[in-house]
């Protein structure tokens, strides 16, 4: 049976980022689309008309939305090889709770270590880094957070590493002077090809950020 | 082989709701620990040092926090009855964005219904009649959203019905008058015992938000 599979995305999103590496893990063959975010497309109003996001994955012409769902998805279809999930059932609460907290802190968190200034940029740098530590424990002495392998964790994280360079370089700070695990561990992953083919250049990225810094009208 | 189970939670929780009413449908025995929310305990300090809040599942002394991580995780521990998410991948996908719909979207819209006046009130109750009108649709026509059976995204949403009486109060507006459907659906599934006896009464919770306004000090 021909499977067909569609991913809307934006380039820099490390929503999008997470989806290429479940689908290149897998060895899937997809149909990438960039969208346009200030003029969506008819199709991704249709697909996700609940939040109107990236990414959306499109399998056999019906919808999946959010990040970690797609993930999640992606692994149980395509069960057959290079599982993100851990099959016992503490592990993977354990992982789902994890991955729950990057979406909760390092987003938004992360964003206003760049968006603000002054005292509520000290306070998120702050928590920002506080965040990154407790994820540091959480890896422990592994090569990945799924342990020997690349995992359902290690792809809800290192999707924000491109992002990382922008948050230094607006806030002055060094992510890997206070997390040296972390930023090995990030390192680490890219080193898959997987994790390099999805994620953009870090250049790139922060010129991105800077256009978007100048129209947010954020000095 | 299962063994001591024990929940940390608080009367009032929709999230402890949640866990309350997926091991009742399992009929799994489990100790539950009253915690006080402005003096925690050890215990719940030491389970969830991360968030610091309830509810906590404590399995053989292995604590799993955030609720819908720990519906899940009861459903696939003890798999052998009352399924909570579907077989099918697609329909587990689709379970999970309804579920994380309801957290993104009900609390925080509940919540500026009672914490706000004026125009921002007003704002708020549009906002949360419009979610429940999408939740609504989702429906159609089926007893459950979880189809034939009750299941998952019932288990996330129900809990929210016992805070609905204190909305109406707070917000002088009828969710049933706006929402018939979603209603109708609440009432059937109080049928349930796993429902009845795990949401707390809406009076109780009424007067609790009368509290909170006044700790608050909301008007």
């Amino acid at each position: 049976m021909a499977e067909e599979v569609v991913l809307l995305d934006f380039w820099a999103s490390p929503f999008g980022i997470r989806v290429r590496i479940a689908l290149a893990e897998k060895g899937i063959k997809y149909e990438r689309r960039e969208e346009d975010l200030r003029n969506k497309s008819g199709l991704l109003l249709q697909m996700n008309p609940v939040h109107k996001k990236i990414p959306v994955l499109i399998h056999n012409a019906k919808p999946i939305c959010e990040s970690l769902i797609q993930v999640q998805y992606i692994d149980e279809v395509w069960h057959d090889k290079a599982p993100l999930l851990p099959a016992d059932p503490y592990k993977r609460a354990t992982a789902r709770f994890w991955a729950d907290f990057v979406d909760k802190k390092i987003y938004e968190v992360g964003g206003k270590t760049w968006k603000t200034k002054g005292e509520e940029q000290a306070r998120a740098q702050k928590e920002f880094m506080e965040s990154l530590k407790l994820l540091e424990g959480e890896l422990g002495d592994k090569a990945y957070f799924g342990g020997e392998n690349l995992g359902y964790l290690d792809i809800a994280l290192v999707s924000y590493y491109c992002w990382f360079h922008v948050y230094e370089k607006f806030g002055g700070f060094s992510i890997e002077a206070e997390c040296p695990k972390l930023t090995a561990w990030a390192k680490r992953c890219m080193q898959k090809e997987s994790v390099a083919k999805s994620v953009p250049d870090q250049q790139k990225v922060y010129e991105f950020a800077l256009h978007l810094k100048k129209i947010l009208g954020i000095e | 082989m299962e063994g001591g189970v024990v929940l940390l939670d608080f009367w009032a929780s929709m999230f402890g709701m949640r866990v309350r009413i997926a091991l009742a449908e399992k009929e799994i025995k489990y100790e539950y620990s009253e915690q006080d929310l402005r003096n925690k305990s050890d215990l719940l300090l030491q389970m969830n040092p991360v968030h610091k809040k309830i509810p906590v599942l404590i399995h053989n002394g292995k604590p799993i926090c955030e609720s819908l991580v720990q519906v899940q995780y009861i459903d696939e521990v003890w798999n052998d009855q009352a399924p909570l998410l579907p077989a099918d991948p697609y329909k587990r996908a689709t379970a999970r964005f309804w579920a994380d719909f309801v957290d993104k979207k009900m609390y925080d819209s509940g919540s500026r219904i009672w914490k706000t006046k004026g125009e921002e009130q007003e704002a708020a109750k549009k906002e949360f009649i419009e979610n429940l009108k999408l939740l609504e649709g989702e429906l159609g026509d089926n007893l459950y959203f979880g189809g034939e059976g009750f299941g998952y995204v019932d288990v996330a949403l129900v809990p929210f019905y016992c805070w609905f009486y204190a909305y109406e109060q707070c917000g002088n507006f009828s969710i049933e008058a706006e929402c018939p459907k979603l209603i109708a659906w609440a009432k059937r599934c109080m049928q349930k015992e796993s429902v009845a006896k795990s949401l707390a009464d809406p009076e109780k919770v009424y007067e609790f938000l009368l509290q909170l306004k006044k700790a608050y000090g909301i008007e």
